[in-house]
Formats: C-alpha cells, structure tokens, sequence
C-alpha cells in the first residue's frame, strides 16, 4: 500500500514536471524568433530586440534557459504580463479564488445532481421520469456551454430578473455559471450512475440482501450506492478537469474574473507569460485532482490491491 | 467488398432514435456539399435596410446586425463548422491510430515513454491542450482544426491502445503468429479490422466533441473569424443583442445542439451495436 502510494505521487511530479516543460517549450516551438514574439507583431529596433534577448536569457543555450526557467517556476515566479507589467504570478493568485469557486461549486451540483437524478433513473428505469432524466442529460452533453449560459442569462436574468447577469461576488452571481457548467459533468455521471446502480442491484448481495429483510432504501444507499462508487470517483476527477476547460468559456460568457477569462485574454493579445502561467496553474491543478482521485480509491475500494 | 449489404444490415438493426440521428446526418450533407441550393440569400450580403428583422416568411429565422439572412449563414455555416469537425477528428485519428497500434502492439520501453507523455499532455483537460496549439500557431480556421485535432489525439491514442492491449493476446492472434505471420501481417490483418468497431464509436463521439470545441473557440474569437459564417463565431457575434433580438444567438446553438445530440446518439447507437462487450 506504502509503495503503491509512494509510486503514485512520484508519477504525479513526473507529469507535473513534464507540465513545466511543455509549458516552457510553447515559447521555443512557435514558429518566429521568440523575442519577436514577445513584443506581438510591433515594429522594435534591432538593438532592442538584442538587449530584451540578452536580458531575458534567449541567448543563452536551451538546456540553461530551461534550467532557469524550472528553478524560477519552483520559486513561483511565473515572469511579468507584456501588456500590464504586473507579474503574472500575483494576478494568477488574484483570480485563482474566483475560479476555484466556480469549479468546486459546479462540481457539487454535478456530484449531488448527477448521483440523485441517477439513482433516480435506475430505481425507475423504462418511466417517463427516467426517460425524461435522460433526456436532461443528453441535452446537457450536446449543447455547448457558452450557448447554454447565455440561454440561462437570458431566461433568468433578463426575462425573469432573478439572477445578476453578470459579475462576482454573492451566492446569486455564482449559481448560473455554475449550473451551466455543471449540467455537463453531472449529465455524463448521470448516465454512469444510473448504469453503474442497474448493474449493481443485480448482483447477488443485493437480493441477498433484500431478502433477509434490509429495507429497501437502507440497500439501495449502503449496499448499491457504495459499490457504484468508484467510477464515479474516476469520472468526477476526469470530469473537474473538463470543468476546468470549460471554465475558460463560462468565464467569458458571464463575464466573471478567473484564471480562464485571464487565459482568454492573454491569447488575444499575445501575452505570452501570462498564457504560460495560466496554463500552468490549470494543468497542475488538474494533476493534483487526478492524484488525489487515484489515493481515495484505496479508501472506497477494499477489493483493490496495491502490489 | 461487402460493405453496402453490412451497411444496410447495421441501419435496421439502429433503434428510432439513432436512426433518426443517421437522417438528419444525411440531411446535413445537403448544405455540406451544395449549401447554395440552400441557402434562400447570400450569407455575407449586408442590407442596411434590414437590420434586426425578426424572423418571417421572408428571412425565415430573422436577420443581424448587418441585415444578413440567419438562416443562409446557418447553411453556409454547417460547412464551415462540420469541416472543422472532420478536419480535427481526422487529425486526431492519423496521430491517434498508429500510435495507438504501435505502443499497445509492441509494448516494452517504448510503451512507457509514449504514455508517459500522453499523461503529460492530458494533464491539459478538455480546450485547455487546444488552446496552447492556438496560442502557438495563432487564431484563424485552419489553426483551429490543427488545435482540435491535436487537443484530443492522445484521448484517440490511449482507447486505440487499450483496444489493441484487449486482443493482443488473444487466440487467433497467437494461431496467425503461430502460422508465421510477420508483424506487418498481423497488424495489418488481425489487429486494425478487430479494433475498427471501438475507432468508429471514439470518431463519432470525438467527431461531436470536435464541433463543441471547434465552436468554442469560435466564440472565444480564437478559431474562425468574422465575417466567415461559422456557428460559434455567429453566437458570439449575437451575444451582445440577446436582450431584444434573441433569435441572432438563439439559432446557431439549437443547430450545434442539434447536430451535437445527433451525432451522441449515433455514437451510443454504434457502440451498443458493434461492441457487445459494452451492451447493457
């Protein structure tokens, strides 16, 4: 169990290292002289673009920059924004909150909305409400969540009122872009719980046992819900990544301050560092998740065993 | 070859829904191909004097903010956005199924070092790995399909693996082996035909994921840009009037809804159908 632990974590540094080096590499593959990319597509004297190389360190040998660049990173200094001069490091601290908000909260409404309505699907399986369970989730996978949201802002915040349309702060900002982005994850555990539950009460423990007389929803939450567990875990975990994803486009729709929103910018106006960083934070974040998912299943899952 | 009578044999055995799904992707091949027969105007004339109509019996899903007929860009738009989706998913799959066959068939280091990688990169989730393409090679179209593609060829990479991974091992591989077939036989013969059933199903489904991400960066402003008539582009274009002129962002979505959900239920339909393994 210790080994397998120990095994896991150092796979995550690898991956997370390996993180760093993409993230390094992004610079050095585009095509162009990466100074010139540094400054966009402005007209800039030579000599200046010699001093800004010189003082940046694109004129030392590759292996040496990555060096620099790794040890810098470790140290959390992620380089300053082209545009704002800010360094990149303590806006990312800024924002992260605000994103990390938004994904925890859809993530519970996908786990609660996505166990409940699952169960539900399953107990009722062939009924209109599972038909009709099925049919949420279906458009939950289909329709993109930029257009879903500003349906939802639409809806709720311009016909209805009862929402901000756009904005951070309260509870009331933050439950239509969570909602629109957790219809997607708790669509996809929708349909694996309600797979994962027909699977599980047939097997034989189950009428076991009912038929000693557990009551039935004493069975269906201790003895079914527990062993369909475990793929959830696996999907939540996978799925906090997409969230992750699709909080760049949530974040843009509803105009709300966060790591995806910063990334967004940082595209369109070519700011290279800031790209970098905000990659970075997303995919470390996302290693870590994983990480963690891969340890609780030593906690769920008595029948694993770790060599 | 066989493959009409297959064909045939696979469409009576799809349930309602998936073969409404396989109509309305026929359907969709209309404006694919000809989206001039379509197409009732030109979708990138702009009529002042028609501004914001809302839809009617001449502009049937009304007009923008340039007077441009919604509908004819819609058309024209199934061949932007559905050439994205094709364009990335053949991407994905030129990476995703050699590569797959090659660290799953021979194994050994080379295995561990591609999957060591592949865990690198898919700790970019979802339109993150795209976006580092786009930031890379810029905004635009084609960019946007190379990112696509590329953001979801290790996903391709790592089922096309695990299929091979489940049948490598398999009787008849061992009975060809054993009857002196080389490598290359074996691939080429054994292996690619007994894996084309999970390839088709991660196509269909990636094809959809494809247009939902190929969309996205639409409206983000980093895939197709205007005035090109693509479906993401045209919500975002439409974002700013939703408060009085719903119907500019409200049709593209229902289209990438549509076509997204059509090619979902092709994709359960298929995997039910071709993998019993996965039959409920």
């Amino acid at each position: 169990m210790l080994r397998y632990l120990l095994v896991r974590v150092g796979q995550a540094v690898l991956v997370v290292a390996g993180v760093v080096v993409v993230v390094f590499l992004m610079l050095h593959l585009t095509p162009g002289d990466p100074v010139q990319i540094l400054f966009g597509d402005a007209p800039v004297p030579k000599e200046q673009v010699e001093a800004l190389r010189h003082q940046l360190g694109l004129d030392l040998p590759i292996g040496v920059q990555f060096g620099r660049f790794f040890l810098r990173t470790l140290r959390g200094d992620l380089g300053r924004s082209l545009v704002s001069f800010r360094p990149v490091a303590s806006d990312l601290v800024r924002v992260v909150p605000h994103t990390a908000q938004l994904a925890v909260a859809s993530m519970l409404l996908a786990a609660v909305g996505g166990t409940l309505f699952g169960i539900v699907s399953a107990l009722y399986r062939n009924t209109w409400i599972d038909n009709s369970v099925t049919v949420i989730a279906l458009l939950g996978i289909s329709f993109p969540s930029f257009w879903t949201g500003l349906l939802f802002v639409w809806l709720f915040a311009v016909q209805l009122e009862w929402f901000p349309i756009t904005g951070y702060g309260s509870v009331k900002h933050l439950i239509l872009p969570a909602v629109t982005l957790g219809w997607y994850a708790g669509a996809v555990l929708t349909r694996l719980v309600r797979s994962g539950m027909l699977e599980v009460l047939r097997q034989d423990y189950v009428t076991t046992a009912r038929a000693k007389g557990v009551p039935r929803h004493r069975v269906i939450l201790l003895h079914a819900l527990r062993n369909a567990l475990i793929p959830i875990v696996t999907v939540l975990s996978i799925q906090f990544g997409t969230l992750l994803g699709g909080a760049v486009v949530v974040e843009t729709v509803f105009a709300r301050d966060g790591i995806g929103r910063m990334l967004v910018n940082g595209i369109l106006q070519k700011d290279f560092p800031v790209v970098q960083g905000a990659v970075l934070v997303v995919a470390v974040a996302y290693s870590v998740t994983n990480l963690a998912a891969d340890l609780s299943y030593a906690v769920l899952d008595p029948r694993v065993e770790y060599g | 070859m066989a493959s009409r009578p297959v064909l045939a044999g696979l469409l009576r055995r799809l349930s309602p829904g998936a073969r409404a799904a396989a109509i309305v992707l026929v359907l969709l091949a209309g404006p694919l191909v000809w989206p001039r027969a379509f197409a009732p105007f030109d979708p990138a004339q702009i009529a002042p004097a028609e501004i914001f109509q809302p839809p009617s019996r001449t502009h049937w899903l009304g007009t923008d903010q340039y007077g441009r007929d919604i509908l004819s860009r819609l058309v024209y738009g199934t061949r932007t956005s559905m050439s994205l989706g094709l364009a990335s998913v053949s991407i994905s799959l030129a990476v995703g199924l050699p590569l797959g066959i090659a660290v799953g068939f021979y194994r050994g280091m080379f295995e561990a070092v591609v999957m060591r990688l592949l865990d690198v990169l898919m700790s970019f989730p979802g339109i993150l790995l795209a976006l580092v393409v786009i930031t890379m090679l810029g905004r635009g179209l084609l960019n946007a399909m190379i990112a696509v593609g590329i953001g979801q060829a290790p996903a391709y990479t790592r089922i096309v693996r695990s299929a091979v991974l489940s049948i490598r091992e398999l009787a008849y591989i061992e009975a060809a082996r054993a009857a002196g077939a080389r490598n290359g036989r074996i691939l080429w013969r054994h292996i690619l035909p007994n894996i084309a059933a999970p390839v088709i199903v991660i196509a269909t489904v990636g094809f959809a994921l494809a247009i939902i991400i190929g969309a996205s960066l639409g409206f983000l402003g980093l895939g197709a840009q205007p005035p090109r008539a693509e479906w993401g582009t045209m919500i975002s274009e439409g974002r700013a009037y939703l408060r009085s002129q719903w119907w500019i962002p409200a049709f593209p979505g229902l289209t990438i809804g549509l076509v997204v959900l059509t090619l979902n239920l092709l994709g359960d339909a298929l995997r039910d159908l071709l993998d019993p393994r996965l039959r409920s």
